[in-house]
């Protein structure tokens, strides 16, 4: 498999009144075509920002792209003219954001908003842009998709709204599809009914998909591989079955303990990481998770590690600690 | 669609009928205007019957109520001072007072339009400094002062414009220009900020996201939608205009409604004040309804009653 996208050393950077923000540190990683990427973190983690910075959609000022490459079929968005990232946006990279809410425009009809990019990219004229709106509708699983293409966004319900937004986000079949916290502002059975949407539309369509969340239980039934992300770097990336079998960063451990399903008795509480996320305008020296790692090592708090396969680990199966959290949790185990 | 304008035709009814008893009681409490109308001298007999032959002896609810049902056939009375229908009194001035505030209404829309979207795209620009300075200083220039300025350069010292009076279009130029750089600070400091707040909307993200071409996602995106509080103080300042711009209008010469009804307070004109009252107040509302309506068009949120 060739890749379709790859990041080389994408550094980003806000410039606040408090200081400079590192957002993304130093962030390499491919994508295969076909392949879906569940990408893991927290709020503040670089998760968001680094897929915005790819297509030039980060606000600038106060963002800025410092460093690397991002080739996309072969081709670097950084550094690309406005002109030609607009011909790929919305074409070969489709986006689905957030809150469905305020990510539609209330005063134009659903169906327009999904027509604007099949007249723009694939210059259909108004009437085949409607009847490809109403297929689109159609598949992501709108009943009445004719009438419904006239009504505006505040006719739809909060899971109706998201389905409109995959619809443009596919609309003109892009090689990769990126969905931002797709799902977060949804109640759960929504959730899964979107989620199983989107199975369905990979196996239709088969579009790459890179899924951002902060949500883990998300990303076990979706996607292929895992990239746990923290403090604007990868912390953790491999296979999802590695990744929840065999977790080998203190990080993605304490978010797999901090999943509901392990509560196993009656007034159990949830597991919390302990400490909060770092503050990325002076971040950690070493590796950012550090501070709030209990495994942690002296060299963990001055030098940031490297991504490094996993000794005897899956294929694919990265890691980047000094630590070996297996033997720690073991000695742990044994010193209580 | 005509329930709203059922309820909205209502509240305006209502609301001119507030106004109207308003504005008469609170005239009759300006003194009696039988004194002012006769020569310095008349005895208490000539007060007396010019007193009762308007009407003014009579309790003051009864005046209220016939005046009132006089009102409703159309009838204002006549004017003290004028001798005439009050109601024509008022109307005769109606077109100056339009023609200035239609004029100034375009020329500070226009440039206001021009300003407020040169400020918002050039954030943080040269160009938005000088913008927003010159729109501070086109807001707090107190307009007799602005007045009185253009007519020292262009009537006194250019003699390019007549100071004062109407009845050519040169006469139309200075007071426009004065009040229309009013409102196109106005309008360019609401019209930036609300491009502001809309540019950051996710929306507009998503817009750039599918890689729409930048005056695509201006116009629908984004002016669409910044436009909706605009529309509103335009329909404030459009009401206030139509209402007569009594300082613009006294420095100018300007015959307007407003000077008329100022002047119909000085002299307890009380025909005269309560016509001009009238027609301000339907005017004001008649341009709230269009506004209401214009939203539901901006709107469709609005359009739906949601």
């Amino acid at each position: 498999m060739s890749a379709l996208l790859e990041l080389k050393h994408l550094t980003v950077e806000f410039h606040t009144r408090a200081g400079v923000l590192h957002a993304v540190n130093d962030l390499s990683y491919s994508l295969a075509a076909g392949e879906t990427l569940g990408i893991v973190g927290e709020s503040g983690s670089g998760k968001s920002v680094h897929a915005l910075a790819m297509v030039g959609l980060i606000p600038s000022p106060p963002g800025r792209i410092v460093s690397g490459e991002v080739l996309f079929n072969g081709r670097n968005l950084i550094g690309m003219p406005e002109r030609q990232l607009r011909d790929i946006r919305g074409k070969e990279i489709g986006f689905v954001f957030q809150d469905p809410m305020t990510s539609l425009n209330p005063v134009l009809t659903v169906g327009r908003q999904i027509m604007e990019p099949l007249r723009r990219h694939l210059k259909l004229s108004q009437n085949a842009a409607r009847k490809r709106a109403v297929e689109l509708l159609d598949l992501v699983g709108i009943v009445d998709p004719d009438r419904r293409l006239d009504q505006f966004p505040h006719e739809f319900s909060g899971g109706m709204r998201q389905r409109v937004m995959i619809a443009i986000g596919i609309s003109c079949e892009p090689k990769l599809l990126i969905a931002d916290e797709a799902t977060t502002a949804l109640d759960v059975t929504v959730q899964a009914q979107i989620l199983e949407l989107v199975r369905d539309l990979k196996r239709k369509i088969g579009t790459t998909v890179i899924w951002i969340t902060h949500d883990m239980g998300v990303v076990a039934g979706l996607a292929d591989t895992v990239q746990v992300m923290y403090g604007g770097r990868i912390m953790e990336r491999g296979p999802v079955s590695a990744i929840f079998r065999d977790p080998r960063s203190a990080y993605t451990w304490g978010l797999l303990r901090s999943l509901p399903g392990k509560i196993t008795a009656p007034g159990q509480r949830l597991y919390q990481i302990p400490g909060s996320p770092p503050n990325m305008v002076h971040p950690p020296a070493g590796d950012p998770f550090a501070p709030r790692n209990s495994f942690a090592t002296d060299r963990c708090r001055t030098e940031v590690p490297p991504l490094r396969q996993v000794d005897g680990g899956a294929a694919g199966h990265q890691v980047a600690a000094w630590y070996d959290l297996r033997s720690a949790i073991a000695n742990q185990g044994a010193q209580s | 669609m005509i329930r709203f304008m059922l309820g909205k035709l209502t509240e305006a009814a209502i609301a001119v009928w507030g106004v109207i008893t308003i504005v008469f009681f609170v005239s009759r409490v300006l003194g009696d205007p039988t004194a002012l109308l006769l020569p310095t001298g008349a005895s208490d007999a000539e007060l007396a019957a010019l007193r009762s032959a308007l009407g003014l002896d009579q309790p003051l609810l009864q005046q209220y109520f016939s005046s009132m049902g006089a009102m409703l056939r159309g009838d204002f009375g006549v004017s003290f001072q004028h001798m005439r229908p009050a109601l024509d009194v008022v109307l005769e001035r109606m077109p100056a007072t339009a023609s200035l505030a239609f004029t100034a209404l375009a020329l500070g829309v226009l440039f206001g339009a021009i300003a407020g979207t040169i400020a918002a795209l050039k954030r943080g620009k040269l160009a938005e400094f000088i913008v927003m300075i010159a729109a501070l200083l086109g807001q707090a220039t107190p307009v007799f002062w602005l007045g009185l300025m253009l007519i020292l350069f262009f009537s006194v010292q250019l003699g390019w414009l007549p100071s004062s009076g109407s009845g050519s279009l040169a006469h139309l130029v200075l007071p426009a220009l004065t009040l229309a750089v009013f409102v196109s600070a106005s309008i360019a400091r609401l019209l930036r900020s609300s491009l502001l707040d809309i540019l950051g909307e996710d929306y507009v993200r998503t817009a750039r996201a599918k890689g729409l071409l930048p005056q695509t996602i201006f116009t629908w995106h984004v002016a669409r939608n910044a436009l909706i509080p605009v529309v509103t103080m335009i329909g404030i300042i459009a009401g206030e205009l139509l209402g007569g711009s009594v300082v613009t209008e006294t420095v100018f010469g300007w015959p307007g409604v407003g000077r008329l009804i100022v002047q119909a307070i000085q002299n307890q004109d009380f025909p005269v004040i309560q016509a001009g009252v009238a027609v301000v107040a339907v005017i004001f509302v008649f341009i709230n309804l269009a506004i209401d309506l214009l939203y539901g068009f901006l709107d469709p949120r609005i359009r739906q009653g949601r």
